[in-house]
């Protein structure tokens, strides 16, 4: 497979990642504030562009119509949806030869879609069903993906992506919930906290899972347990950690390129996470260890980068 | 003799169709359909609009779904825009297709052995055929091609002639495209909507299949590739693309994925030690032929334009070392110059003592004193185009001129006459189109596609291209044209 062709089927990938992330993330932020008072709402905003990578507005005024708006159709903010799905697609047109026919059609039928969308209906009218309407694009895109490409290097290429954009997505937001720890961590909480935490679960789509391993008692530790190492769970950090190296596994049998550096950098987050226990990663500070699990994670990103997209010509005439 | 009925004829949805001197495709006489339109005749008649207004937009839909856009140079940034389709089939007898085929196949044999000729010994130059410094001043003529063979002798192994057809019925070669020419997909795009649209009509006129395009593309590129390369293995072949900004990178995704081979930009090709490589996942893979999309200018920035960032640094000297082949070969755009387009016919009588099969369009070429003088006094008559542009561009029409735009081609002529040619204002026949709800007539031309490798093939069909605005005669996509399926029938 061509590097350029793998290279764009891996960015495509993680930018339609992005785009489903950050829509269920406004969305669920969206349902949250009806529960709230304003002023409680206020500091969410701040965790929710932290989350998003997108600096606070400078003037410190946090406007939910304006915020949402800059966080779903503004061309200008790379990380917006629109530009997510709209990268997305010019990235699956770049290799449109490679991708199945159907999921093409699926991809570019979403970006017609949200790009379609005004400002006031995304805000005003049909805040859920727009945010929905990404969601489920993004997950029939998966699907598509799943039932009409050959479970080949290229699927695998998709495959790594997701995997590697979720990770880091999961650990960024994990971490700027434990920034705060306003609370006594294995004890359940309650009312304002506990819709935070709740919030938190539902942004990874982790909530009905969570019951059915932990109960409706929320406690931030088990929580933090359920999102980074519960290893069933598709949007954990172990989880998602555990694809990621599976793909580059695949990926070095079909190239044959085995001992390479990807792997072992994804095989040793693998294993730190499958040993790690939770109480110790609170006690030495679970920010400590979302970042260092989020600084492998770019490792394994640039090693992917090297070895497969951009190497140099002098090596591989080598070989 | 009795009149003929114009009653069925202003039955809608015919009720807005127009006849001129052009030949009408459909009808022979105003409400006469020919024998081999008179089925899509009643079924029109039959047919309520409303149906036909529903496949229309059904149609334009999944156009758009698929992504079979086009982009139009000159707007801001690159606007995407779906092909127009028209759903009415162009139909083609038998008869009349047979006599297309080996009219091109005639003139495809003919300009290869022109091209290898003026590359090589000059014979035709030598004998006074074709005028030496016409040849020379072109454009499109690549010194750097001289003395190199090319594999079967063949230059042209891809083309797609423009014909039309004159007010007499008959068909004439408007143009020849040598060097890149595009469409086919279109081509291919159409006939799977007409089949859904009128699977019945279509399965009883009894329509040569297209389909296996792809495939007899492939072939034809396997067979030009170079002899080293087929002890080694399969013949590696890719098609270069300039990349997704280019107007036509939809048929270039699209021939790759049909022919299932592996499309590449000049940023995945490397050049080494003569050796053409592609840059995989897997390392460096060897690379025997390369149907390129990609104009020679920017083929490779050592030989060529220097400023290309679309082209493969080193690619012609592994061309000239024959690691590589090049399909189509480089510099064949002499031969579809406007000027030297004049001299076709002797180009045919020259290499295959035979008399052209198709006719030209009469040309009028402004080197010369007294056709110079002509065409300058005649310019609100006639159509004059530059010599090395094509797509519709660098073009005055004649009649629909502004005096303005005809002093400033007088400048323009007279600065350089060898840089233009003139014609008269073709009548290109005209078509029923579907448009607003009705049938109307629209002018429309043919580009069959030919392939030449092993031999000749012609898939039995084409692009026909509708110009669809009323009475404009310019049908190309980037000056608001359209595509209509073209059906061949079998008997």
């Amino acid at each position: 497979m061509l590097s350029r062709v793998a290279d764009s089927l891996y960015w495509m990938s993680r930018y339609l990642e992005r785009a489903e992330h950050t829509a269920r993330l406004i969305d669920v932020d969206l349902q949250l504030r009806l529960d709230q008072s304003l002023e409680a709402g206020a500091g969410r905003w701040l965790r929710l562009l932290q989350a998003s990578q997108v600096p606070p507005p400078e003037d410190g005024k946090i406007d939910a119509e304006s915020l949402t708006n800059v966080l779903t159709l503004d061309r200008t903010n790379p990380s917006s949806i629109l530009s997510c799905v709209a990268a997305a697609r010019e990235n699956l047109r770049q290799v449109r030869e490679q991708c199945s026919t159907e999921m093409w059609e699926q991809l570019n039928r979403l970006y017609l879609q949200v790009n379609s969308t005004t400002a006031s209906e995304a805000w005003l009218l049909h805040t859920h069903v727009f945010f929905r309407a990404v969601q489920e694009g993004a997950h029939l895109f998966q699907g598509v993906t799943d039932s009409t490409m050959s479970h080949g290097e290229g699927w695998q290429y998709i495959q790594l992506g997701r995997f590697v954009e979720r990770t880091d997505e999961l650990a960024r937001l994990i971490g700027t919930h434990f920034g705060r720890l306003p609370h006594p961590l294995d004890q359940a909480v309650e009312s304002e906290e506990y819709l935070e935490w709740v919030g938190l679960l539902k942004s990874c789509a982790a909530f009905e899972a969570y019951c059915k391993t932990y109960t409706a008692e929320i406690r931030p530790m088990r929580v933090a347990e359920f999102l980074l190492l519960n290893p069933e769970f598709p949007h954990s950090v172990r989880f998602s950690v555990d694809r990621v190296q599976a793909a580059l596994v695949a990926i070095g049998e079909l190239t044959e390129r085995k001992a390479e550096q990807p792997v072992r950098l994804a095989g040793r987050l693998c294993a730190t996470l499958s040993f790690s226990q939770i109480e110790e990663i609170m006690a030495s500070g679970a920010n400590g260890y979302v970042d260092s699990v989020r600084w492998q994670c770019a490792q394994a990103h640039t090693a992917i980068q090297q070895v497969y997209f951009d190497y140099s010509v002098e090596s591989a005439l080598v070989s | 003799m009795n009149p003929p009925e114009p009653l069925t004829l202003f039955r809608p949805p015919f009720r807005n169709y127009q006849f001129d001197a052009a030949y009408d495709e459909m009808f022979s006489a105003p409400g006469t359909p020919r024998a081999h339109y008179q089925a899509l005749f009643q079924n029109l008649l039959e047919l309520p609009p409303e149906e036909l207004r529903k496949s229309q937009q059904a149609a334009d839909l999944s156009f758009l779904h698929q992504g079979i856009t086009f982009t139009v140079y000159g707007n801001d940034e690159g606007t995407e825009r779906v092909f127009p389709n028209d759903l009415l089939p162009r139909i083609i007898p038998h008869q009349e297709w047979r006599k297309i085929e080996n009219g091109l196949t005639q003139r495809i044999a003919a300009l290869n052995l022109f091209l290898e000729d003026i590359y090589h010994h000059g014979r035709i130059l030598a004998d006074g055929i074709v005028p030496r410094e016409l040849v020379y001043s072109c454009r499109h003529f690549r010194r750097e091609m001289r003395g190199l063979t090319v594999p079967r002798g063949i230059y042209v192994s891809i083309c797609g002639t423009d014909l039309v057809r004159l007010p007499d019925g008959s068909f004439a070669v408007l143009e020849d495209n040598l060097r890149v020419p595009s469409g086919v997909s279109y081509m291919l795009a159409n006939r799977k909507v007409l089949k859904k649209v009128f699977p019945t009509l279509f399965r009883d006129y009894g329509v040569s299949p297209v389909d296996h395009y792809a495939q007899a593309l492939l072939a034809t590129l396997r067979a030009l590739a170079p002899a080293s390369s087929s002890a080694r293995h399969e013949p590696k072949v890719v098609l270069l693309t300039p990349g997704v900004f280019n107007s036509a990178y939809f048929e270039h995704t699209f021939l790759a994925q049909q022919m299932g081979i592996e499309l590449v930009e000049g940023r995945d090709l490397l050049v080494h030690d003569n050796v053409v490589y592609m840059r995989t996942t897997a390392g460096l893979r060897r690379v025997d032929v390369i149907y390129r999309r990609v104009d020679d200018d920017f083929l490779d920035p050592l030989c060529f334009r220097q400023d290309s960032s679309l082209g493969v640094p080193g690619l012609f000297n592994a061309y000239r070392a024959g690691n590589v082949v090049l399909a189509n070969a480089i510099g064949t755009g002499v031969a579809d110059d406007k000027a030297l387009y004049a001299y076709v016919p002797a180009i045919i009588r020259y290499y295959l003592d035979e008399d052209p099969i198709l006719a030209n369009v009469q040309t009028y070429l402004l080197t010369d004193r007294s056709q110079r003088s002509y065409v300058l006094e005649h310019l609100d008559e006639l159509v004059v185009k530059a010599v090395g542009e094509s797509g519709g561009y660098g073009m005055l029409i004649g009649p629909h001129s502004t005096e303005v735009e005809r002093e400033e081609f007088r400048r323009r002529i007279e600065a350089e006459p060898r840089n233009y040619i003139a014609q008269p204002t073709l009548s290109l026949s005209r078509a029923p189109c579907f448009l607003d709800g009705e049938v109307q007539a629209r002018h429309v031309d043919l580009r069959p596609y030919i392939l030449y490798g092993e031999n000749v093939t012609l898939v039995p069909g084409g692009l026909t291209r509708v110009a669809l605005r009323r009475g404009s005669l310019v049908v190309n996509s980037s000056q608001g044209g359209g595509s209509k399926d073209t059906w061949v029938l079998r008997a």
